[in-house]
């Protein structure tokens, strides 16, 4: 067995684009994840109870069942219910509400670590409910969880292999279906641990210097 | 001659936890432009009734009024308590400052962010104003050069100070302090209060739970000694540390000998 880079230099045009796709439904994912995340933790941390208690239930269904099987469910169960999407607009919506479920649950923990102190101090000066939480609250919990989203980000990027079941074009899809097509499943396989390791490096490196340039807001 | 109307009126204050009453009908007043000092065993309820009167906990009956005007309830003419609306609330509440044992500085604002946080959120003050405003408190407490810095880069000395500027640059009539040097290491405790030696100095109404027994005793122009949820003594420290004394003060200054405790207790 040999590794026959002319293979991968031919295709580089294709494994581009599954690659950008890639990138692209992980970074939508990653941004409609956080802010879906974070609406479903302010809404179980401060709406009312029933409310919390249903998305409660939402996210430990999401948490609980394989994210293949989600996603399955989405594409091929969905006509049954009326929802019928494209492969594209499947995953994204697919791996978007799978990362919300996690990072629902990674802010309902950072609302509950800023110390009461700080929210009590806040209250003493006179800052109103809603100015609290956006003035000391949010970004007092985006210090805490910040090392939580950049590992959720790295087992997303990961998660978007799985939609190449769907057919979405991403890089497992493309350059798998290049590998069948030239005999080249080792080299392609090889290829596509190489291409999310070096997503995965960049993402933690990224999220190591953002933790530096906070380092300084710290809790004393 | 009508007596000055105290800062602070507490009347028949009880709180309850649940089923346990930890504030057993307190009564209390205040003493405009003096330092109270509230002193007590552990559990005694000191930091529930100072929290009572910063509005941080609601007392389970009880009044309690703040220049003249009722905090959080009203008391009807059938003496049932009415909630008052939440603006009346805030304006008799930021009458008052309060500084925690733990400082809580917010961590990603600046010193100077933190004393300058209230008055542009809440009082709509330009950037510009209210830098000077925070800067002119963070140089009352000595700490000027250092308004560009991080909680976590300042000592805890330092931060109780900032926490202090922080309560003064709301320009609160009362300040209330729960044991603001409890957790500093003891040779930072001197700093902090000399901060608070000068407020009681420049006539600020202060109201200080402390075990620094001897800042108690020489600061303080008024001891509030409670037990168990009750006010046992109410008096100058002259007349309160003084033998004859009560023997459940005694028996509390026994445990605190290193606090300043033993000078009071040493035969004359
Ligand atoms: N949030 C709470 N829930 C239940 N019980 C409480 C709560 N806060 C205080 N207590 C109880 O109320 C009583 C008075 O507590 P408090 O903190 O006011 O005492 P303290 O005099 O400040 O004591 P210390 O000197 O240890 O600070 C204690 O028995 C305490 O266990
Ligand atoms: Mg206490």
């Amino acid at each position: 067995m040999s590794f026959d880079l002319a293979v991968v230099v031919a295709a580089l045009p294709a494994i581009l684009a599954g690659l950008q796709v890639t990138l692209g439904i992980w970074l939508a994912a990653l941004a409609l994840g956080i802010g879906l995340g974070f609406a479903v933790a302010a809404l179980r941390h401060f709406g009312p109870g029933p409310l919390g208690l249903a998305l409660r239930l939402a996210v430990e269904v999401l948490r609980g069942t394989p994210f293949l099987i989600q996603i399955f469910l989405l594409y091929f169960g969905g006509p049954f219910v009326g929802i019928r999407l494209d492969p594209v607009p499947a995953g994204l919506l697919g791996l978007s509400v799978y990362a919300a479920a996690y990072f629902s649950e990674i802010f309902r923990a950072g609302f509950v670590a800023v110390p009461r102190g700080h929210v009590e101090a806040a209250q003493c000066v006179g800052l109103s409910r809603a100015q609290i939480v956006r003035r000391i609250l949010v970004p007092e919990m985006t210090m805490l969880v910040l090392p939580q989203c950049v590992n959720m980000a790295v087992i997303l990027v990961k998660e978007t292999a799985i939609l190449s079941i769907i057919a979405v074009p991403e890089a497992t899809a493309v350059i798998s279906a290049l590998g069948s097509q030239q005999y080249a499943f080792v080299e392609s396989l090889f290829l596509l641990a190489l291409i999310y390791w070096l997503l995965v490096e960049a993402c933690g490196w990224a999220g190591r210097a953002l933790e530096r340039r906070l380092s300084k807001f710290r809790f004393a | 001659m009508t007596l000055p109307a105290p800062a602070i009126a507490i009347r028949r204050l009880c709180k309850s936890y649940g089923q346990t009453e930890v504030l057993h009908g307190i009564d209390l007043e205040i003493a405009r432009g003096a330092t109270t000092c509230l002193i007590g065993p552990s559990g005694s309820g000191k930091s529930t009734l100072l929290r009572c009167i910063a509005f941080l906990e609601e007392a389970t009956s009880g009044t309690i009024l703040v220049n003249g005007q009722p905090l959080g309830f009203e008391e009807q003419a059938d003496g049932r308590r009415r909630r008052l609306p939440q603006a009346r609330i805030r304006e008799v509440r930021s009458g008052i400052g309060m500084v925690f044992q733990q400082f809580n500085l917010w961590p990603h604002m600046t010193a100077l962010g933190n004393v300058t946080e209230a008055l542009v959120t809440v009082q709509g003050l330009s950037r510009r104003e209210a830098g000077e405003r925070g800067m002119a408190q963070l140089r009352r407490v000595g700490l000027e050069a250092r308004a560009r810095h991080y909680p976590s880069e300042l000592s805890g000395g330092q931060q109780q100070r900032v926490a202090i500027a922080r309560a003064l640059a709301l320009e609160p009539k009362i300040l209330l302090f729960d044991e603001p040097t409890a957790s500093l290491d003891p040779e930072l405790t001197g700093e902090v209060l000399n901060v608070m030696r000068d407020l009681g100095d420049e006539g600020m109404t202060m109201v200080v739970v402390t075990h620094e027994i001897g800042f108690a005793a020489t600061v303080g122009q008024r001891i509030v000694f409670l037990d168990h949820g009750r006010v046992l003594l109410n008096g100058p420290p002259a007349e309160l540390f003084a033998p004859p004394r009560h023997p459940r003060l005694t028996q509390f200054l026994e445990t605190y000998l290193d606090r300043g405790a033993a000078m009071l207790l040493k035969p004359a």
